[in-house]
């Protein structure tokens, strides 16, 4: 299963991360530090696998942002390279033409849209269209457009 | 489509971001965050009742900050609040905030599970998946006491929709990973198999997770799912890329749910019906013959997919072992990969040929592989493949390439990665070790390596040299002569020194002969690195100078005057200056004799398990962790661990006055206690280092016979001057008894005699034993006898203690010892043909039941004496077996009250090298290891 997902610009932000396994906070930190330090310290075309302490990484770049994720030792690679792949085509199809700043602006719905590709760190659905399909019935369920402009600003 | 159109976002909370993101420096950020918390704290705070939606603005800016790496310390409140609200969106946000922010106050979660009871209650599929992800977020204890009933029966009802089923499936998994005590098996689990077969494919993927992980804790109860799960696999390998419409994924059907279904298949051995098993035979061969055919695409998504089902069906075809056919072809697959033009791919191969390394049917053919893995290692350009190269030259070695390997490892340590560097000497290390065939090989290739990596070599691995070349007594003038070569060099490296020191300071005399190493020439080169050193250095040296004063008189002025220098004898350092104080003493008032005693060369070691082999496994270093390493983990501790040498007379001398020093005392001048108590010290000397956990038995415990008893029920325990005790015993099914007899060897009475029988710890559970009492005298000369009945419950791993208490001319003796009750006393020797036990053999093929180890026979190696001592062990010795003559096989079940364990065994000398490969497979794994820690003390 996969630990835990981040996602970090190339200045080393985190944009986005999630945690399948209970860590303290102090933990979270470590892990991220190191992530970024270890993944945005490789030269281009390195391979996109890592090892750290017993965990294997997996990581990519998209455009600015690295997408990285920790496994168990059993897990397999190449598949969740797929997997962070698939998460960057949901988040695409969703914001179209997805950049740093739609996640930035709209980490809710990252995190939304994440949930109903992963759960637990499994993969829940793999199909973009019954993912894509959930997505859209809940923002069916969302306010409308003149709601959203109505609304004080502070 | 713009984010904003979707009409969802939250106006205050766009801004503040954009506010965030223009503040310039650190500090006006964290100014614009705390105006931001007043704000909210004011709002959540004040009179008026907040909306909904200003309760979820500001629920998530609380969120943001805190995705910021700031903390919050309020909000949750609010949060769960929103749970109950009817909106979606003001639902779904305080659902995030609480899976991001888990607070395990305790009133809180009896709030949040009220708001997901009701949620789950909803028959709303959205409301029920969001409170199923909350759960599965969230894990705790108290969620899973809170649920555990719950999910399996919206899991399996018939009404439960596809979504719903698929959240929670993967929600039940995470709760039986955090508390798989509370998820009880019942009527559910038969029906979640089935999902394998439902028509959905999402609902397939989401519960094959569930079922992997069920599988691997209760494999019997879904043993079913093997042939539904082959069923599956085969539709999907088989079908045309369209077919699965959305499920296919770059033209490649469903790759997850066919690494899943393969993984699935890892948790059993090869499926018994031949139907099924030729089914997946075929479906593997489809798996790697589909690897040739062109790439039905050139994205790389294509060719990930594809090759991570491939990578899986090898690791499941690893995992049966026993399809030489199909393992040749994945050794070739992946020997393909290893030149692929892709790094991914080359670094999978690696890792992956690490594991098939280890199968006697793919060894061979794994190492035909060796130049492209030698030319890895040199020409990579990514570290992290070079590291996996490392791993698999060590994996592949054996007798026939150490000597390549070695020498190869050796030569990229000079320009390894500072980061892998440890774990490479680590590696050479042990590899020079395990193969060396002449001693010399191995001290040069030590030798180099603290040469070429000296910051990284540790001090498990000079200690292992040192302990190696004090046990043999072929090698020692070499390695004075070489250590003596190696430290002309102008520069050395402090763990060279370390060693010259210990190793001259022994053996210095067998090349004093040569008048270029002389023994005064011997002594200033030591002394001329001495400025040079930390402490601990230092005070090896002064030891090794006192030991030169014995081997060569003649150096006898020289040395007292450099120990009578004010620089040592005045030392600001405690440890230095009482050293120098005491050696000068010693050498001025001691004649030759008591200075040849006091000084004797240092006694061989207790062979026992190289702690550098537990060393590296701490450091977890990828693949390497094979079974070698495995073999490591329970020796020292138990059986050697509370080994204790005899303390030596210089020990003795130098602990009079000297505090326990902190670093470590190489000469052996261990601070110990007086002599004739036997407490073991706990300063970090040599001895100490090599066993792994420390003692574990409680001082005192004397054990030296206990291993003697392994093979044979009858013989002498225990003698000193004053008792003796023999031993004789007999064994049935999972009853045993057995015989003491204590003989007072004196013509003294012994007063208030008593014994009693012990079980530490677990044992009591596991053995049930009652010992007669025995008179409380025991006349001069006589000899009283003790019954023992012991029964086995279930199988152990400690030894029950026998503690003896008797008063002798007033003074109290007080001895414990291990009884010899061993789990191989419950043999029941078991005849079967060769095809039967080899259908065993294979059956029991889960890397937890097999031990194995590999040893130096410490014994003659006479084919009569390992056939008594094996059927001495209770097994039945099986004839015309083993295709090997040489060999010996073994089979026999152990009885406990609670069950029987079927065990084989399996034995291959190898005269030429004086070794033994000892393998053991029994259906428990702690029989296995057991057995072949107490086996491999035998020969």
């Amino acid at each position: 299963m996969m630990r835990f997902l981040l996602l970090f610009s190339r200045q080393g932000k985190l944009r986005l991360q999630k945690w399948f396994t209970p860590l303290v906070e102090r933990e979270r930190k470590k892990v991220v530090r190191d992530m970024t330090l270890m993944v945005l310290g490789r030269p281009p075309r390195s391979c996109n696998f890592l090892h750290w302490k017993d965990l294997k990484v997996v990581y990519k770049r998209y455009a600015s942002l690295y997408f990285c994720c920790g496994l168990d030792d059993k897990d397999n690679e190449l598949l969740a390279l797929e997997v962070l792949h698939r998460y960057v085509e949901l988040l695409d199809k969703y914001f179209g033409n997805v950049c740093e700043l739609d996640i930035i602006f709209n980490f809710e719905k990252a995190y939304f849209i994440l949930d109903e590709f992963l759960m637990g760190g499994e993969v829940q659905e793999t199909s973009k269209v019954t993912v894509a399909k959930s997505i859209e019935a809940s923002d069916m369920l969302q306010e409308t457009m003149e709601e959203y402009m109505s609304k004080p600003a502070f | 489509m713009p984010a904003v159109s979707k009409g969802d976002g939250m106006r205050g909370l766009a801004v503040f971001i954009s506010d965030i993101r223009n503040c310039k420096s650190k500090e006006a950020e964290i100014k614009r965050i705390n105006k931001e918390l007043a704000n909210i704290r004011s709002k959540f705070k004040g009179d008026k009742a907040l909306d909904g939606y200003s309760k979820k603005k500001y629920v998530c800016k609380l969120l943001f900050i805190f995705l910021l790496g700031h903390d919050i310390d309020f909000g949750h409140m609010e949060a769960v609040n929103l749970l109950s609200s009817n909106k979606y969106t003001e639902k779904q946000i305080g659902y995030l905030f609480i899976s991001v922010l888990v607070n395990s106050n305790s009133e809180l979660i009896r709030l949040i599970n009220n708001a997901i009871k009701n949620d789950l209650a909803s028959r709303n599929p959205t409301f029920m998946c969001l409170a199923l992800h909350c759960i599965a977020n969230v894990g705790s204890r108290e969620m899973a006491e809170a649920f555990a009933g719950e999910i399996p029966r919206i899991l399996v009802a018939g009404d439960t929709m596809d979504s719903v089923k698929q959240s929670a499936a993967l929600c039940l998994l995470r709760l039986y990973k955090t508390s798989p005590d509370l998820v009880l098996m019942g009527e559910w689990t038969s029906r979640v198999v089935h999902l394998l077969n439902d028509q959905h494919m999402g609902v397939v993927t989401a519960a094959i997770s569930l079922i992997t992980c069920l599988s691997q804790k209760n494999p019997e109860e879904f043993k079913t799912c093997v042939s539904l799960a082959v069923s599956r696999l085969s539709r999907i390998v088989s079908s045309a890329s369209t077919d699965l419409q959305d499920y296919t994924y770059y033209f490649v059907p469903a790759p997850w749910l066919s690494c899943k279904l393969l993984r699935l298949l890892q948790c059993y051995p090869p499926p018994e019906d031949g139907a099924v098993k030729g089914r997946l035979v075929e479906c593997l061969e489809t798996i790697l013959n589909k690897a040739q055919e062109p790439p039905k695409s050139k994205k790389v998504q294509h060719s990930n997919a594809k090759n991570a089902i491939l990578f899986e069906a090898i690791s499941l075809i690893i995992h049966y072992d026993s399809e030489p056919n199909l393992l040749v072809r994945a050794c070739n697959q992946l020997g393909q990969f290893l030149q692929h033009r892709e790094t991914n791919l080359r670094y999978l191969a690696l890792e992956s040929m690490c594991t098939l390394a280890s199968s006697e049917f793919s060894h061979e053919a794994v190492k035909t592989h060796i130049e492209t893995v030698i030319s890895a290692l040199k020409t990579e350009r990514d570290v992290s493949v070079r590291q996996r190269a490392a791993d698999l030259l060590y994996a592949m070695c054996d007798r026939s390439n150490a000597k390549q390997i070695v020498a190869e490892m050796l030569s990229y340590l000079e320009t390894a990665d500072y980061s892998i560097r440890e774990e490479m000497v680590l590696k050479v290390a042990i590899l020079a070790e395990k193969y060396a065939v002449d001693y010399s090989w191995y001290v040069d290739t030590i030798l180099n390596l603290i040469r070429i990596a000296g910051d990284y070599v540790s001090e498990e691995v000079w200690y292992r040299v040192i302990q190696i070349v004090i046990n043999r007594d072929d090698v020692q003038g070499y390695a004075a002569k070489t250590v003596f070569e190696a430290l002309q060099a102008p520069a050395c490296h402090e763990n060279m020194v370390k060693v010259g020191g210990y190793i001259l300071g022994e053996f210095g005399n067998l090349i004093a002969g040569d008048p270029r190493s002389s023994p005064l020439i011997q002594f200033n080169l030591l002394h001329s690195k001495f400025h040079l050193c930390s402490v601990p250095t230092r005070a090896l040296l002064l030891s090794a100078y006192i030991k030169f004063i014995n081997l060569f008189p003649e150096t006898k002025s020289t040395i007292q005057e450099v120990l009578r220098s004010d620089s040592q004898i005045r030392n600001s350092d405690v440890e230095l200056q009482q050293r120098a104080v005491e050696y000068l003493k010693l050498s001025s008032i001691a004649s030759t004799d008591v200075l040849a005693t006091v000084l004797e060369e240092m006694p061989p070691f207790p062979e026992r398990e190289s702690s550098i082999l537990a060393k590296l496994k701490k450091k977890k270093g990828p693949g390497a962790v094979s079974t070698e390493l495995e073999e490591g983990k329970r020796d020292g501790g138990e059986l050697n661990g509370g080994a204790e040498r005899g303390v030596d007379a210089a020990a003795a001398i130098a602990s009079n006055a000297s505090t326990p020093s902190p670093s470590a005392d190489l000469l052996g001048l261990r601070s110990a206690p007086p002599v004739g108590s036997a407490a073991p010290s706990a300063s970090s000397l040599l001895v100490d280092v090599f066993s792994e956990a420390g003692p574990t038995a409680p001082s005192g415990v004397m054990d030296d016979n206990f291993l003697r008893f392994v093979c044979k029920n009858n013989g002498v325990l225990f003698e000193n001057q004053l008792l003796q005790i023999g031993i004789k015993s007999e064994y049935r099914q999972n009853l045993g008894r057995m015989y003491l007899f204590y003989g007072n060897k004196t013509s003294v009475q012994f007063v208030s005699f008593s014994t009693s029988v012990s079980c530490p710890g677990e044992l009591q559970s596991e053995l049930n034993i009652q010992a007669k009492q025995v008179e409380p005298q025991v006349e001069g000369g006589a000899q009283v006898q003790q019954v023992i009945n012991i029964e086995c419950l279930a199988d152990f791993l400690e030894a029950p203690l026998l503690n003896i208490k008797f008063r002798y001319g007033g003074a109290l003796q007080n001895i414990t010892l291990k009884l010899p009750v061993t789990i191989n006393k419950f043999f029941q020797p078991t005849e079967m043909s060769s095809q039967d036990f080899f259908q065993r053999w294979k059956q029991l093929n889960l890397p937890q039941q097999e031990a194995q180890k590999i040893f130096k026979a410490k014994n003659a190696m006479d084919s009569e004496v390992l056939k008594a001592k094996l059927l001495g062990l209770g097994t039945a010795l099986l004839e015309n077996v083993d295709p090997n003559p040489e060999n010996f096989v073994c089979a026999g079940v152990i009885q406990t009250k609670a069950q029987q364990v079927g065990c084989l065994l399996r034995l291959e000398p190898n005269a030429q090298a004086q070794m033994y490969r000892l393998t053991l497979r029994s259906s428990k794994d702690t029989v296995s290891r057991r057995l072949c820690e107490l086996l491999s003390e035998q020969f």
